[in-house]
């Protein structure tokens, strides 16, 4: 089974399509065998005009303009299916797509407004959806426990907690990072944020087109780390977890770095004598593309909810390597109005039927995207007495009693 | 077609407004400043009618906290010259911004061009409009809330069209040179690749004039204090579970015979 | 101040609007406050008659032109501006709507003269002219003097109903000449919206979204909303901007103005350019997670929630309601 290790030693940002020869991923992408799994396995595979087979096709027959002014490159959802099922082990998510999209980004003559605004709220405010920056630690004040800022208190910490955006802003996503604070606290974490200094890592912005943005958040990022003293970075966002771990190292990054579910699971001897309260749901777990098929936690958000009492754990038809993507990343957490316009089936609602098919009745994520996508799913099919999302911190925190 | 495009950094309403102690104007530590979103649209109505018609766009703009990078945003975007002013009084109103402008105008070899687009208004345009102002001193027609700019085959006039309430549309024909409130462009403003405004930043520069002395004059209007706005009235805040509102609402609808 | 007070009236396609009468109704107060003559300008061709809903004024200054048939920049600011320094008026107070916005504020270009811009109210004080002006979209008033004459004051709508201001009485009319240039502007047709749709002045229930609606598919929930209580849905500028509702959807200054039994306000700020459109709503309900919208101001009833988690259980609610009130 393809492993989803993956160690970027280029910078990612000096790789183009007209240079694919001079570097070790550049060569990958050329020696794709045109088999069409990753078509296959695309969520979007029907839609595609261009999967990434046929844009390697195009590429090595000097088309590729023709794959930048069309809108399939719209669809790609960068959830790591063809990468992690591709027999060549090439990183199609992380080093060709992100090519390809930034040239379809100036070749196009209009992209959907709600992902054009998503990008320059995140180079102007850093965050995608336009909140004013001072707003971002607004949260802390109704955490209910102690939250250092590092720009108010710079002494030493254990944990760097990067919180994220949309676990900073929408009232939903403030639970999670609610339940995070009060399960940190309870296990002693000593941990800062760094608050209203913190900025989108920015890798949706790099899956979906805008790698100069990205230059721009990672530099940014870079700066601020090193104003402070910790000794690892632990974040509740996987896809700040993917910038950090794959694209940062190209600039120095080299802290310790893990996301929470991990972290949580490394402290399971500690945490397991605080679960208290018996939840007597039927849960099943929703593998998330970067914190399962990209980087192989798979045991670890399982290990925490089998470690709540009263929790039986059911597998949907998808799971693991499998999962289905919800249709967040790569942009289309802003490519929703789009979608709709084409047709298509949301791919949150697809993977909504096939929790509800295991008469689970709580849906567990463990990345900030799925609870908005998969609670509005939820509403759409009207399924709202059958099934609830929560992510795994909420459920902890839930049987914790805190 | 030779256009100009002015362009204003204006108070961005994201942050909280905070009004400074001497209570005349807003406090400058907490103030991020942010393109005026009309000249935004006045900006890409102009590369659209380059696009479709020839022609040469120069942007203008009174030197501000965050203009440097919005000029070399226009200039990533496709404008052929980027002109600063510099040297100005801090906090010039409106209408003293646009005698500025003017006289820069004139004397910087930028007159006569074919039109010059501005945004129609901006939130703190409290003297004076910029458009008609500058209209006025360069001499030339104006016309503003314009939605399309269609010129004729010779330049020598235009058609635009001016939004009305209610939907309505007025189709307005107006001689070259024209200054134009720009409502709206055809199109959204476009997005351009941070990667290409880092570009132009390496590769384009701005040209920077002196701003003339200004003019002295009376004071037309004394800004006597800023405050927040204190509501009169007060909505009647309904609280409790999405459940307890929907039935307190369905409540209120009946009594009101809506149901 | 020492000239006389007028109000230029807004006379668009034949009608005298609603603002005119706010206007009127401000000018009188203040004319009388200042101790000065308060006259009414009208402009138009062959539309002497207007002049005699003016009533509220002491005189009435009309003047024909052809060119003046209908509102254009370059003829009423010149014709304006020819007026005001024959007569050498204190203060013209201007409506600021689409119509005279133009005017408005190239008319004190012109004429070099004071202007304040998006007053929401007037005072005299000490012999001068005060005005209150609305900036930063609504989050900054500002105080401001007037220190010279002739001055414009651009007002907004609202500032006084609309009944004060109205008074059918002989009134004298001066008619007065002006000498106007070929223009260099010039209205050549109305273009109206495209019909077929449905027309929110008329609906008595009102289901309107902004920028809280967050996505066009979720649109769908305020549709079945307005389904269920008889209505129709309605939107903001923004929610017009994305495409999502098609212009004749739109509430606002440059959209309809709407007088609903219901207005229900979902995810709606309640800038000032929406509000216009909807204010005199019999019974507005907001609903924002922002406590401090400045939509709040303008509803009766509020409530500072996640609209996503109300609007399917109000809608079952009101069905639940409707089929027993059936049986």
């Amino acid at each position: 089974m393809a492993q989803a290790t993956h160690q970027s030693s280029a910078a990612t940002c000096e790789l183009s399509l007209d240079n694919l020869m001079l570097t070790t991923e550049g060569r990958a992408v050329l020696s794709c065998i045109q088999c069409g799994t990753c078509a296959g396995t695309c969520p979007y595979g029907e839609v595609m005009d261009f999967p990434p087979r046929r844009i390697i096709g195009m590429l090595r027959a000097g088309l590729l303009e023709e794959v930048y002014t069309s809108d399939s490159l719209l669809s790609c959802v960068a959830c790591y299916s063809c990468k992690a099922k591709c027999p060549r082990h090439i990183d199609l998510t992380g080093v060709l797509l992100p090519l390809v999209k930034e040239q379809v980004l100036t070749h196009r003559p209009e992209m959907p407004s709600e992902l054009q605004k998503a990008l320059e709220n995140m180079h102007r405010y850093g965050n995608p959806m336009g909140e004013s920056p001072r707003k971002r630690a607004n949260w802390v004040k109704t955490a209910g426990v102690p939250v250092r800022v590092f720009s108010e208190d710079w002494r030493p910490a254990d944990v760097l907690w990067i919180v994220e955006c949309y676990t900073s802003y929408y009232p939903r996503g403030q639970d999670n990072t609610r339940a995070t604070a009060k399960i940190f606290q309870a296990l002693g974490v000593d941990f800062a944020i760094l608050g209203n200094e913190e900025k989108c890592a920015g890798e949706c912005g790099r899956l979906s087109w805008e790698s100069g943005l990205f230059s721009t958040l990672m530099e940014y990022n870079m700066g601020v780390f090193a104003k402070y003293k910790f000794n690892r970075i632990v974040t509740s966002e996987p896809h700040a977890y993917d910038a950090f771990k794959h694209r940062y190292p190209a600039i120095g990054f080299n802290y310790q770095l893990e996301h929470t579910t991990p972290f949580l699971a490394r402290h399971l001897g500690r945490l397991k004598p605080l679960l208290r309260k018996k939840l007597g749901y039927t849960v099943t777990y929703h593998d998330s593309c970067c914190l399962g098929r990209h980087n192989s936690f798979y045991e670890e958000p399982r290990a925490l909810l089998g470690a709540i009492p009263g929790i039986k754990l059911v597998e949907m038809t998808h799971n693991r390597i499998n999962t289905l993507c919800c249709g967040g990343g790569g942009g289309g957490m802003w490519l929703d109005t789009y979608y709709k316009t084409k047709g298509y089936e949301r791919l949150s609602e697809k993977r909504v039927k096939e929790a509800a098919a295991t008469g689970a009745d709580v849906l567990a994520i463990s990345c900030p995207y799925e609870v908005f996508r998969f609670e509005d799913a939820v509403k759409v099919l009207g399924y709202e007495k059958k099934m609830v999302v929560r992510d795994i911190v909420e459920l902890l925190a839930e049987a914790m009693e805190v | 077609m030779n256009i100009l495009v002015v362009l204003k950094m204006v108070p961005d309403v994201v942050e909280e407004l905070e009004i400074a102690a001497d209570g005349k104007a807003l406090d400058a530590a907490l103030l991020r400043m942010i393109l005026n979103e009309r000249d935004n649209h006045a900006l890409e109505a102009a590369l659209l009618l380059k696009e479709k018609h020839g022609g040469k766009v120069t942007v203008l703009g009174l030197e501000a906290p965050e203009m440097d990078d919005m000029l070399f945003t226009a200039l990533a975007k496709g404008v052929d010259r980027a002109v600063k002013v510099t040297g100005m009084e801090p906090g010039l109103s409106t209408r003293a911004a646009a005698a500025c402008l003017a006289a820069v105008i004139q004397q910087a070899g930028m007159w006569p061009a074919d039109l010059v687009l501005t945004g129609v208004q901006a939130i703190d345009d409290l003297d004076g409009l910029a458009a008609p102002l500058l209209a006025q001193r360069l001499g030339a027609p104006y016309a503003g809330i314009v939605t399309r700019i269609e010129p004729n085959s010779t330049g020598t006039a235009a058609t635009v069209v001016k939004e009305y309430p209610s939907g309505v549309h007025g189709e307005f024909e107006i001689t070259l040179p024209a200054v134009l409130g720009i409502q709206a462009a055809e199109k959204p403003p476009r997005y351009v690749p941070v990667a290409k405004v880092r570009a132009a930043m390496k590769s384009q520069k701005i040209e920077n004039v002196a701003a003339p002395a200004a003019e002295a004059g009376p004071v037309l209007v004394e800004v006597l204090r800023l405050e927040k706005p204190q509501p009169t009235t007060h909505a009647e805040m309904l609280e409790g579970s999405p459940e307890d509102l929907a039935g307190k609402l369905c409540e209120i609808l009946a009594g009101r015979g809506l149901l | 101040m020492k000239g006389n007070l007028w109000v230029l009236a807004e006379q668009w396609r034949g009608q005298l609007s609603e603002i005119t009468f706010e206007l009127m109704a401000l000018g009188r107060e203040l004319a009388e406050q200042l101790g000065v003559p308060f006259e009414a300008v009208l402009f138009g061709h062959n539309a002497k008659e207007l002049a005699g809903q003016l009533g509220v004024a002491d005189k009435v200054l009309y003047v024909d032109h052809a060119l003046l048939k209908e509102p254009s920049p370059e003829t009423y600011a010149q014709a304006l501006e020819q007026l005001v320094k024959a007569k050498q008026p204190g203060a013209v107070l201007v409506p600021l709507t689409n119509v005279m916005m133009d005017v408005a504020a190239l008319a004190p270009a012109r004429l070099g003269a004071a202007f304040v811009n998006w007053c929401k109210g007037a005072l005299v004080s000490e012999g001068k002219l005060q005005a209150s002006a609305v900036l930063y979209g609504g989050k900054i008033e500002a105080l401001v003097r007037v220190e010279a004459e002739p001055a414009v004051l651009g007002i907004l709508p609202g500032v006084r109903p609309a009944e004060k201001g109205r008074k059918e009485k002989a009134v004298p009319v001066e008619e007065a000449g002006v000498t106007l240039e070929t223009p260099r502007v010039r209205l050549n047709k109305y273009v109206e919206p495209e019909a077929g749709d449905v027309d929110i002045t008329q609906q008595e229930v009102l289901v309107s979204v902004g920028r809280g609606i967050q996505t066009q598919n979720n649109i769908e929930l305020a549709q079945e909303l307005a389904e269920a209580l008889g209505g129709a849905v309605s939107g903001s500028r923004p929610v017009i901007d994305q495409g999502w509702l098609p212009q004749s959807r739109q509430v606002g200054k440059s959209g309809a103005s709407v007088k609903p039994k219901l207005y229900l306000a979902l995810g709606i700020s309640g800038a000032p350019e929406h509000v216009e459109g909807m204010k005199n709503a019999a019974l507005i309900v907001a609903i924002n997670t922002d406590p401090h919208a400045p939509i709040f101001n303008v509803a009766h009833y509020g409530a500072a929630m996640d609209m996503f988690d109300l609007l399917p259980r109000l809608t079952e609610e009101i069905k639940k309601r409707q089929v027993s009130r059936v049986t």
